[in-house]
């Protein structure tokens, strides 16, 4: 209880923020949208060349890409700490979060929320019922609760990851060097992971799962032989990879020594 | 005054070499880069010979040669610009004595030159011993192509800045300067040869700017672009970055005057 009414006074002040600079709020939803549908361009143009990309077909490209955008707007929404190093930890900010009850962690994520990022998931699961709808699948009536299991594991995944990423930031004092170029990594996951070769199959699906996020769930409704058991084990890659994404966190806190001035 | 811009240079060199986290990482995760689009491409080639007027072998070269260039030419100036406007520090960056788009400028020039020798030749090197890339033995092309590079630089520093000093005008600019980035990426060749767009979109980035940051050095060193052409390829550089000098002064000259310091 206690916690649900510090997240609705947080989604308050975020309101307040936000309408403070209303122009900006829309600009943000478009040009979030726009990376995606640039996205999205590649696969068409690269379609435009060949049929099938290692025996997938362009819909079922595009059905993956729709899925992955789903995952990918919870976590924009939520884990996206880009800067979080430079404000908090080199300037000191965290002393602020720590000295409050609420677990340091929630606060930054309700801090640095995105709502608006949720429009990406949407569009994604548009573009993902679009794809299906072209390759004629027929989803039995459970079928939508696995979308939603398998949806909650790839965040899980998303936040797991990231939130190990940003506390990298408290065991060196790099400035915001790896958080940034991990962006293009997480995004060789929305392609079938048999075109790679074993090293980045293998790094993909157990070290930086992201896999997990887009090909793997995904292939789940494309009856894909080869992925099934794989998509299934989501749920509980995201669970495990949360977990220690916060132990690292916890771990790192307590290295936190404040910045001086 | 050079040497104060020189100094700019350095410092920024040094700090970049403090963190070192930063370009171990930096390495890993441009082979990363460099290997995962290399079997995205073998993959969508499958068994065709050419496409879009590459051969697999050419592919491999541009893409690694690509990556490579985008450590160097690559900074984050716009996000500091927004972050100097929204914080209010860019008052005091105005009253010191010097320019501050060359200060970020020469910044952001001595950030590239670090990662020029600290990601991009290592890298280079283990991408020649993962990869079939093939780099030209040509001195004469490599002089031309570092020549068009340091143009890539300027450019996309021109377009950041650009980007940067929209902050003066709406405050929080994190939308655009996220769209930026993709669409240089994209349009610059970087993600797709120019060659494999639609003739529309081919046609279109052929009047944009983007293409002279990647595709039309990377076109040059892969020999893509040769002789004549390839001088021609630098003249389209300059005539950019002339071209682009004429909106950010306009803009510079703007947004002093709505200066709003928000905060301090």
């Amino acid at each position: 209880m206690y916690y649900a009414s510090i997240i609705v006074d947080y989604l308050k002040t975020y309101m307040k923020t936000r309408m403070t600079y209303r122009a900006d709020f829309w600009i943000e939803v478009v040009s979030d949208l726009a990376y995606q549908v640039m996205n999205l361009f590649f696969v068409l143009v690269v379609f435009q060349h060949t049929n099938l990309l290692a025996g997938w077909t362009r819909e079922e490209i595009i059905f993956i890409y729709g899925y992955f955008m789903i995952p990918y707007g919870i976590f924009s929404c939520f884990f996206d700490l880009w800067d979080f190093a430079d404000r908090y930890v080199i300037k000191g900010e965290m002393d602020r979060v720590l000295t409050r009850p609420v677990h340091n962690l929630v606060q930054l994520v309700l801090e640095n929320a995105d709502p608006p990022a949720l429009f990406g998931s949407l569009t994604g699961f548009l573009i993902m019922v679009y794809a299906g709808w072209q390759l004629g699948l027929e989803p039995r009536w459970y079928d939508w609760l696995v979308l939603l299991v398998l949806v909650i594991g790839s965040a899980m995944i998303y936040g797991g990851i990231y939130i190990a990423l940003t506390s990298v930031a408290f065991y060196s004092d790099s400035k915001t060097g790896i958080v940034p170029m991990m962006y293009n990594i997480q995004n060789y996951g929305r392609y079938p992971v048999d075109i790679y070769n074993k090293t980045i199959r293998f790094l993909l699906t157990w070290v930086i799962p992201f896999a997990f996020v887009g090909v793997y769930p995904a292939a789940y409704f494309l009856d894909k032989e080869i992925t099934r058991i794989f998509a299934l084990l989501t749920p509980l890659v995201g669970a495990i990879v949360l977990m220690l994404g916060v132990l690292i966190w916890n771990i790192g806190v307590k290295r936190y020594r404040g910045a001086g001035s | 005054m050079s040497s104060l811009y020189l100094d700019l240079i350095r410092i920024r060199f040094l700090t970049m070499l403090a963190y070192r986290v930063n370009y171990y990482s930096g390495i890993i995760i441009y082979s990363i880069n460099i290997g995962a689009y290399y079997f995205l491409w073998k993959a969508i080639y499958g068994d065709a010979e050419s496409l879009g007027g590459f051969t697999v072998a050419e592919m491999t070269t541009y893409v690694a040669i690509s990556w490579m260039a985008r450590a160097f030419y690559f900074n984050n100036l716009d996000r500091e610009i927004a972050r100097e406007i929204k914080d209010g520090s860019v008052a005091i960056q105005l009253i010191r004595p010097y320019r501050y788009l060359v200060v970020k400028t020469m910044e952001g020039f001595g950030e590239g030159l670090f990662r020029l020798l600290m990601f991009s030749v290592p890298g280079m090197c283990l991408a020649l011993l993962l990869f079939p890339v093939q780099l030209p033995t040509d001195a004469g092309k490599w002089l031309l192509f570092l020549l068009m590079l340091f143009f890539s630089f300027l450019i996309n520093t021109q377009i950041n800045l650009l980007t940067g000093l929209f902050a003066f005008f709406v405050e929080n600019n994190e939308g655009m300067m996220r769209l930026k980035r993709v669409s240089v990426d994209l349009f610059s060749g970087l993600i797709i040869p120019i060659s494999f767009f639609p003739v529309w979109a081919e046609t279109l980035l052929k009047w944009l700017p983007f293409q002279a940051i990647t595709y039309l050095p990377s076109s040059v060193i892969t020999g893509r672009i040769e002789g004549a052409e390839a001088y021609a390829a630098l003249g389209t550089q300059i005539v950019w970055f002339v071209l682009l000098i004429i909106p950010i002064f306009g803009v510079w000259r703007l947004a002093r005057k709505r200066l709003i310091v928000q905060g301090g």
